[in-house]
């Protein structure tokens, strides 16, 4: 992929071209007040400003800590801490100054110079799963994210396979090569993850800042204002947010501002901003006159089934003349004239006949095989064909039930949660981002405008979720993608349902926040046993040029054992410098202004210093750790910025705020009734995350531990400031080199992964609907309003949805989630995405639409819950009868016939094992011993991990291996990527003679039998016969035989779909890891948990009671 | 017609009861602002916890008036809410400070509907003990 022209996205200098119209509106405007950001900035700066900092070293505390001098009194004992107690000043001396010890000495200015030579990589060019390049002119994705309109002039195909997180090309961050594209003055339009390739040839023209071209009668200047670059905007306030021509939109967009920037007295401006306007909000008749929008987005009208109550389930949507079943991937079959099998019971049925597959009944009992061959597909939701190919992709956005019911009472009789699942911020390989002066939204609800709204004509649309009727401003009108006029329906904020939106000044509270990132590394004996140092230190050198961010990057290091040590990097010393403070009862920053430095003008320190920090504590004696101080000291020093603290922990923190004591028994893992200790044992970090959310901190957790750490306490400062956690057990730099392995390639995804910056995200929903609660890594700042000082693309969300008002004369809801955060090139960006479901009104049709995926998601996120306000049993409970409700439930009122045996909706019909699943999974399962860590990190990733990432970690896929062949394989990139059968998890489907592996989310086993086919050992193993298969083996070998490249594929196309590292382990029958693999046999009887089958019969037994 | 200590006592918590009853009143807009979004759960918290322990201890302090005043029915009409202040603050979350509300889980629509009901069952309850205290006084300064 050419990153040519990358420089040039960044830097008041980047803008390589005139923004022509804008230069107009300038030249016919008088620059008034609000056209110069400089002249006045519009945003009022809430950020408390840096706390008065003593000015110089005389003002601290002199007792309690000490600036290392540079470089010559690092020779001697100088260093003296005095109240450093059990190291004395000989011993720190050996310790602490790096030009001591027999390490690498910092490297003389000058040599190095790697990051000064080359230009930042950006960030989104090292996300890029190995080997997916995409050459250009493969087969284009059709996605749902994909801007539709072929009159796209940039839009480029993008190879790929939907699934595979996207390569290359990322989103927001990811800005098309900036000179490369064509600057279309200020109207062309593209996606960001266009290739540099079919250029617009028409582009040549428009370099020169006269555009008239082709736009010839623009009634307004600010018509052509609005525009669609392929560049952002250069960063900084006076940059080139295109001088408005709209001073009196300087309100709106607060709605999002305030709330970005935290002022704690976040009031919606536009309450006051709508004060006269209240009257028109509530939901207008529908208008006579009506136009319908050529592309058919006015309310359409549904099939006539659809209005019926209580319809049996021959008359569901299906008989629509478009079954949108059929639409996408979905096999949908024709009952009579497919190859269904129904249930011998259910075959002289002359009802069913009709009923749509995902309503087909399954005996439970009866049918065996009920895993589809590959992945379970999302429902599509019963749309008429042209609004759902607008429709988000259910990879972002999903829900439990596509058929969202009529009244709470419906739903309540249903028995199946309602609730949507996000993973907003997900690494999207098209998205079309528009700059625009004015950013349409709905004047009393805030909505930005999306495809699912009305056009009554030209120059009115209502809203889709509150039914105002707003006006189409005058810019809108001009279409940039087709170049034409008077089309509003056509512009891609109308096409697409998930669109960024480059932001301009009035979404913001302060300019844009550099990137900062701060490390806290454990420097505890524990933690130099642990040796990972050496792999942060390294990982960073490594990617230190592809952190994402721009030259106004900043990057700072904290370690603490009993102490806390800081790194003073400023600019002109030879070597870092070392402060450290002991007073940990009250933390202080010694010099804030030279800890967090500017990486590009202070690279070579930084790379200093990270090559000395592994051996810098090699000999330390000293056993505390001081977490809690250490994370304050990181709190003060970010709070002016804010930015992101990565904090690596190996223990128990035993001093200072924050200490915490081990609370597990691990004789009672297995035994004990019920589980404690699943709430934090103190408040500390959740205050102390506040106060990081407040602002804009996030700290992720890295917990590299052999033994307890109160995951449960630590956690908490992670889930309320938007990080996330990482847990590498038994972490040790010998003795698990699988561990290693797997923290090197998520250190990696980690640090050169997109971020957003103070962000918040808000769910709007149609009126009649409200959140319940939201589940996942935030702080809920309001009803809607989640507050997430940064988001990353691996994050998941869930949200449980109440009805609070009946959806009587509605067909159709909508969800919208907004996301406005800073891009780390310094960019404020709103990534909208917008969700439409049909409102049913009979039983058959919910159960008809329910997700099954979702549904198991969303009620894991919720038993986490009810495992920590309740108990572990209740939780355990409430999962069994979520099953048993929603069946009983579908037996009585929807089944038509009775008959016997546990009878599901076909598109349940896997509800049962997901349910089994979780009850045998980490995270919930009983009387196998589970440490209380391992536990709870498993909650954590049920409410964090975006759901196609959780699926295999809730029920591990299983395929045979041994026979691989490329029969049905996919071809991406010019790979074969083979898809075997899926299988069930059960030892049945084991054989001796075969090779099997299993996919489990965090790590995959590879099952070799005893007779296992030589061909497969030598081929693609390496070794000549089964014995010879190593115990701890977790690479394979890279042999150039065709099995080998179809295996390697097959796992290396496992491993792209996620953003973490899953560990290969070949596990022969006598291995170690043996329990592990037969713990994921889920439909097997354990000592201690039910069988599927007996599963089914304890159910049909409940719901017969 | 004499001013007897249960006389005293009864007044007291006339007096008192109208704090609470602003008290609850307090609670119930503060819960309102949350659930419409004009308040950050966090400041809302923060002045909300002060306020719960002096609550409770008025309403236990006029209890223990009660109890000295041997006003035995008083007492047992009473006595339902201490309880439910003691099991209320017993399985309150993890804080370090006082209080009963978590700016974390505030949010929730079940907790947030929860502490709203409380809010209006409190008041309610309030404001008819302020009537019976009333009636109590003058019952007992008109029979001694």
């Amino acid at each position: 992929m050419s990153t040519a022209g990358f420089n040039s996205q960044n830097g008041a200098g980047g803008q390589p071209f005139a923004n022509g119209p804008s230069q107009n509106a300038a030249m016919m405007y008088p620059p008034g007040p609000s056209h110069s950001m400089m002249a006045q900035p519009p945003y009022s700066n809430p950020m408390p400003g840096k706390p008065p900092l003593p000015a110089g070293p005389g003002l601290y505390n002199p007792g309690s800590y000490q600036m290392a001098p540079p470089i010559s009194s690092y020779q001697g004992p100088g260093h003296t801490v005095l109240t450093r107690p059990p190291m004395g000043p000989p011993q720190l001396a050996s310790s602490g100054p790096p030009s001591q010890n027999s390490t690498p000495p910092p490297m003389s200015t000058g040599s190095f110079h790697t990051g000064a030579q080359h230009p930042m990589q950006p960030a989104w060019l090292c996300n890029a799963p190995p080997a997916v390049s995409t050459p250009p002119g493969s087969a284009p994705l059709g996605n749902h994210v994909a801007p539709p309109p072929s009159s796209v002039p940039n839009q480029h195909p993008v190879p790929g396979y939907p699934v595979r997180p996207p390569p290359v090309l990322h989103s927001a961050s990811t800005q098309p090569p900036g000179p490369l594209v064509p600057p279309v003055s200020s109207s062309s339009y593209s996606s960001s993850g266009s290739a540099p390739l079919p250029m617009n040839p028409v582009s040549s023209h428009h370099y020169p800042p006269g555009r008239s071209g082709y736009n010839p009668a623009p009634p307004v200047a600010a018509g052509p204002l609005t525009s669609m670059r392929p560049t952002p905007p250069p960063t900084g306030p006076g940059g080139d947010a295109p001088p408005l021509v709209a001073p009196m939109h300087q309100q709106e967009g607060t709605g999002h501002g305030p709330s970005a920037g935290d002022g704690p007295h976040v009031s919606n401006s536009f309450d006051h901003l709508e004060a006269g306007a209240k009257t028109a909000a509530g939901p207008t008749p529908p208008q006579p006159g009506m136009i319908g929008r050529p592309m058919g987005h006015s309310y359409p009208s549904l099939p006539p089934g659809y209005q019926k109550m209580g319809i049996p389930p021959s008359a569901s949507p299906l008989q629509s003349p478009k079954p949108p079943y059929n639409a996408a991937h979905q096999p949908y079959q024709q009952p009579l004239a497919g190859p269904v099998q129904l249930t011998p019971s259910m075959a002289g049925l002359s009802l069913q006949s009709q009923t749509p597959e995902a309503l087909r009944v399954v005996n439970l009992l009866q049918e065996r095989n009920i895993l589809p061959h590959g992945a379970v597909p999302p429902p599509t939701p019963c749309l008429p064909q042209d609004l759902q190919k607008f429709n988000c992709s259910p990879e972002v956005f999903r829900c439990t039930l596509t058929s969202i019911p009529q009244t709470q009472s419906l739903l309540n009789k249903a028995k199946l949660p309602l609730g949507l699942l996000l993973h907003p911020f997900k690494d999207l390989s098209q998205l079309p981002v528009v700059t625009s002066s004015t950013i349409v939204r709905c004047r009393t609800c805030r909505t930005y405008i999306n495809p699912f709204v009305t056009f009554l004509d030209q120059k009115r649309w209502k809203c889709n979720l509150c039914y105002r009727v707003n006006d189409v401003p005058e810019e809108f009108m001009y279409n940039p993608v087709t170049r034409s006029y008077g089309e509003p329906h056509k512009r891609p904020e109308v096409q697409s349902p998930t669109i960024e939106f480059i932001a301009p000044s009035e979404y913001m509270l302060r300019p844009p926040q550099p990137a900062v990132y701060l490390f806290v590394l454990d420097v505890s004996h524990n933690a130099v046993e642990t040796g990972y140092l050496d792999v942060v230190c390294q990982s960073l050198l490594d990617n230190l040029n592809s952190l994402p961010g721009d030259a106004r990057t900043k990057i700072g290091f904290i370690t603490f054992d009993s102490t806390i040590h800081f790194y003073n990097l400023q600019e002109g010393l030879s070597q870092p410098q070392m402060l450290v403070v002991s007073d940990i009862e009250d933390i202080f920053i010694p010099t804030p202004d030279s800890l967090l430095v500017n990486l590009s003008e202070c690279k070579e320190l930084v790379q200093d210093l990270l090559k000395a920090l592994p051996q810098m504590f090699n000999k330390t004696m000293e056993t505390h750790s001081a977490l809690g101080p250490a994370l304050q000291a990181a709190y003060k020093l970010l709070s002016p910025t804010g930015g992101r603290a990565s904090v690596f922990q190996t223990q128990l923190p035993t001093l200072g705020a924050g200490a915490l004591k081990s609370r597990e028994d691990p004789n009672q893992r297995a035994s004990a009734k019920d589980i404690q200790h699943l709430t934090p044992a103190t408040d500390f970090y959740k205050k102390l995350a506040l106060d990081c959310s407040g602002q804009q901190v996030a700290v992720d957790l890295f917990l590299l531990s052999g033994q307890y750490c109160d995951l449960a306490s630590l956690g908490c400062i992670s889930r309320f400031s938007a990080g996330s956690v990482y847990y590498y057990p038994s972490y040790h730099h010998q003795h698990n080199p699988s561990q290693v392995e797997r923290f090197q390639k998520d250190l990696k995804r980690y640090l050169t992964r997109k971020i957003g910056f103070e962000a918040v995200m808000r769910i709007r929903c149609t009126k009649g609907l409200s959140i319940h609660t939201f589940h996942g890594n935030f702080f809920v700042r309001s009803t809607d309003l989640l507050s997430l000082p940064n988001v990353n693309p691996d994050a998941g969300f869930a949200v449980q949805m109440s009805i609070e008002e009946n959806l009587l004369d509605m067909q159709m809801v909508s969800f919208q989630a907004a996301l406005l955060y800073t891009s780390s090139k310094g960019e404020r960006r709103i990534r909208v995405h917008t969700m439409c479901l049909p409102v049913v009104n009979s039983l058959s049709d919910i159960f008809a639409g329910a997700d099954v995926q979702a549904i198991t998601g969303l009620l894991a996120s919720m038993a986490v819950d009810r495992s920590v306000t309740a108990s572990l049993c209740d939780a355990r409970d409430a999962l069994t009868n979520a099953v048993i409700d929603s069946l009983a439930t579908y037996r009585s009122s929807v089944l038509t016939i009775q008959q016997a045996g546990l009878l599901a909706p076909s598109c349940l019909r896997l509800f049962p094992l997901y349910i089994l699943a979780l009850l045998k999974q980490k995270a919930f399962r009983t009387g196998t011993s589970t440490r209380l860590d391992d536990r709870v990190f498993a909650m954590y990733q049920l409410k964090y991990q975006p759901l196609s990432y959780l699926m295999p970690m809730i029920h591990p896929v299983l395929y045979r291996v041994d026979d691989l062949t490329d029969e049905g394989a996919l071809n991406i990139n010019d790979r074969t990527i083979p898809q075997p059968r899926v299988l069930q998890l059960s030892v049945e489907k084991l054989s001796r003679e075969g090779a099997f592996l299993m996919d489990a989310g965090l790590v995959i086993f590879l099952w070799i039998g005893r007779n296992c086919s030589s061909s497969f050992l030598s081929q693609v193993l390496g070794v000549p016969n089964y014995s010879a298969v190593p115990q701890n083996m977790t690479r394979l070998p890279e042999l150039d035989t065709a099995e080998s490249v179809r295996f390697r594929a097959f796992i290396g196309w496992l491993r792209e779909q996620r953003p973490f590292y899953p560990v290969l382990h070949v596990i022969r029958e006598e291995s170690q890891l043996k329990p592990s693999f037969m713990q994921n046999m889920i439909e097997d009887r354990t000592e201690s948990a039910l069988s599927y089958y007996e599963f089914l019969l304890h159910l049909q037994q409940q719901i017969s009671k | 017609m004499a001013f007897t200590f249960a006389a005293f006592c009864y007044m007291l918590a006339l007096l008192l009861t109208a704090a609470l009853i602003f008290f609850a009143i307090w609670h119930i807009i503060a819960f309102d602002e949350l659930k419409t979004d004009y308040k950050n759960p966090i400041d809302q918290c923060n002045t909300l916890n002060p306020l719960v322990l002096p609550e409770y201890l008025i309403h236990v302090f006029f209890c223990v008036m009660f109890l000295c005043a041997t006003e035995w029915l008083t007492l047992g009409l009473n006595m339902p809410l201490l309880a439910y202040h003691v099991w209320r603050y017993m399985s309150r979350p993890v804080m370090s400070g006082p209080g009963l509300y978590d700016p974390t889980t505030i949010m929730n629509a079940d907790i947030l509907a929860y502490c709203q009901k409380e809010g209006w069952c409190k008041l309610a309850f309030y404001l008819l003990s302020f009537f019976y205290y009333l009636y109590g006084m003058i019952y007992v300064l008109v029979s001694s």
